[in-house]
């Protein structure tokens, strides 16, 4: 690691301050530190918030549930009403990484992780996302893990969360404090940013701006909601392609239909114009692959990453089925309770 | 910097660079080599130690992020003469060949059985609900962060199995 100034925060205001000044936040810092130790980040002032106060609990409000910044994943997907009320975010927070890293990984730090680009994580190797201008090997190249949607000629890394996709499906919104103390809310669609022409530039953040909470809403009871992530092995590794979902059924229909996917978009990618196809239609398998053509009628493959076209329609598909009942639920698809 | 850490019941200040990981400072400067540096990366849990009784990758957290938390390694769980259960276990189902693993996956289990007694669900949990039954499915996939590359694992996943049953069932006496 280059040599940095360590400052533990005592609060909310000093943190602020210190990011607006150009210092790096660190909390469970379990993909900055790793960043760190390869030279990918070297920030010259490191400013640890794991211990401000306020910012590590999940509360009820009347909307749905406010999770502190500093929830651990671990925390996050074995709270009993998380569990209850939105399962699909506790199989996805299940879903990813190891038991240690989701001890330490927080809410707000699995949002803003960086991407697992094997490009962008060796310092030896061009990346317009770490040195802007420099190039894109990733096109042409190791591309198995990238993204098939929302790319440019710029950058085609795949956004690396399993949480945040399942956040996006449940129409979450980041509470974002500016240095100045002011809170704003933003939808997750809009806090993340599509490369094209700045890949550098990866959420709409400001400098000095803290997300010190997510707000979830609350989902009907009687819905069901999953998450399938397939990957290249059973257990701790990024997705190759993941599907969240949720439905619910009235009438033989699809009173309500949406859907998120991971380990294909540039960010965690939501396609509203497939969960309207979706909605209010009886399910069929012509209807579900007709949402499928809809998803990726804009993806643009390389060679190494185009399998994950017909990898997602299948996997989409089948989410599909178990969440409308025409295919037993299997491990990962739930019902929705009432959490209280 | 100045740095004090609870390790093992004990205080300890050291003087030292903030680039010190955790693991580093254990095992350079307290000079508790049990727990073992792999890859570095949090990938392979060789370093797996407690922090307030929750499992973590020691290679991933700075000395002066763990100031202030209890910190337990595989020094604090028993010692040549008086192994605790799990390490009784490993023994006693060759749940190891080289070694170098080890430390990790049993402060890895430890935490592991932990959450289980709390009832956290996993990847491969049928229901969220639910209690906790440990199958074999299930630890594989709980220990999933703990690589062996002797590949010992069946011997490993019976270790942990067979405390899991006494834990469960001193955990339901604790209970009556």
């Amino acid at each position: 690691m280059k040599p940095f100034e360590y400052i533990r925060a005592e609060g909310i205001d000093e943190a602020g301050t210190a990011a607006a000044g150009g210092a790096t936040l660190i909390a469970g810092g379990t993909n900055l530190l790793d960043l760190m130790k390869l030279q990918v980040a070297a920030p010259g002032t490191l400013v640890d918030i794991g211990h401000v106060p306020g910012l590590g609990d999940i509360e009820e409000t009347a909307e749905g549930l406010r999770i502190g910044a500093l929830v651990t994943n671990s925390a996050l997907a074995a709270d009993p009403r998380v569990r209850k009320g939105w399962p699909v975010l506790s199989r996805a927070i299940l879903s990813g990484a190891s038991g240690q890293i989701r001890n330490r990984a927080t809410t707000a730090g699995n949002l803003l992780q960086r991407t697992r680009c094997p490009y962008f994580q060796d310092p030896a190797s061009p990346c317009n996302k770490r040195e802007p201008g420099s190039g894109c090997p990733a096109k042409g190249g190791v591309s198995r893990m990238t993204a098939i949607l929302g790319t440019s000629e710029n950058c085609i890394a795949a956004h690396p969360s399993d949480m945040a996709v399942a956040m996006t499906l449940l129409e979450a919104e980041a509470e974002i404090r500016a240095a100045a103390g002011t809170v704003r809310h933003l939808p997750l669609g809009d806090l993340y940013r599509v490369p094209g022409d700045q890949p550098d530039e990866e959420t709409t953040l400001q400098p000095g701006e803290i997300i010190t909470a997510v707000h979830v809403p609350h989902v009907p009871a009687g819905s069901v909601q999953a998450y399938r992530k397939v990957r290249d092995r059973a257990s701790y590794a990024f997705a190759l392609v993941s599907v969240a979902g949720i439905v619910r059924m009235e009438e033989g229909r699809m009173a309500e239909a949406r859907l998120a996917f991971g380990g294909v978009g540039t960010k965690p990618w939501h396609d509203a114009e497939a969960d309207a196809l979706l909605t209010g239609r009886r399910p069929s398998e012509a209807l579900f692959g007709e949402a499928a053509q809809l998803v990726l009628a804009g993806a643009r493959t390389e060679e190494g990453n185009a399998f994950k076209v017909p990898l997602l329609s299948r996997t989409m598909k089948a989410v599909l089925r178990e969440l409308t009942g025409a295919a037993p639920a299997s491990p990962g698809t739930d019902r929705t309770e009432a959490y209280a | 910097m100045q740095i004090t850490l609870t390790v093992n019941g004990e205080t300890r200040d050291m003087d030292l660079d903030p680039r010190v990981t955790l693991l580093d400072a254990l095992r350079d400067h307290l000079r508790l080599t049990g727990s073992k540096k792999g890859c570095d990366h949090g990938q392979c849990g060789a370093c797996t130690v407690l922090m307030d009784g929750r499992r973590v990758n020691a290679c991933l957290v700075l000395a002066a992020m763990a100031e202030g938390a209890e910190i337990t390694t595989v020094e604090g769980l028993g010692r040549p003469g008086s192994l605790n259960p799990l390490q009784q276990e490993f023994v006693a189902c060759d749940g190891f060949q080289c070694g170098y693993c080890t430390p990790g996956q049993i402060m890895s289990a430890t935490g592991m059985l932990a959450e289980a007694r709390d009832g956290w669900p996993s990847h491969v949990s049928e229901s969220l609900a639910g209690p906790v039954a440990l199958t074999d499915g299930e630890i594989a996939e709980r220990m999933s962060g703990n690589l062996c590359r002797c590949a010992a694992y069946p011997g490993i996943r019976q270790a942990i199995s067979n405390c899991a049953g006494t834990s469960a069932e001193a955990a339901k006496e604790a209970a009556e």
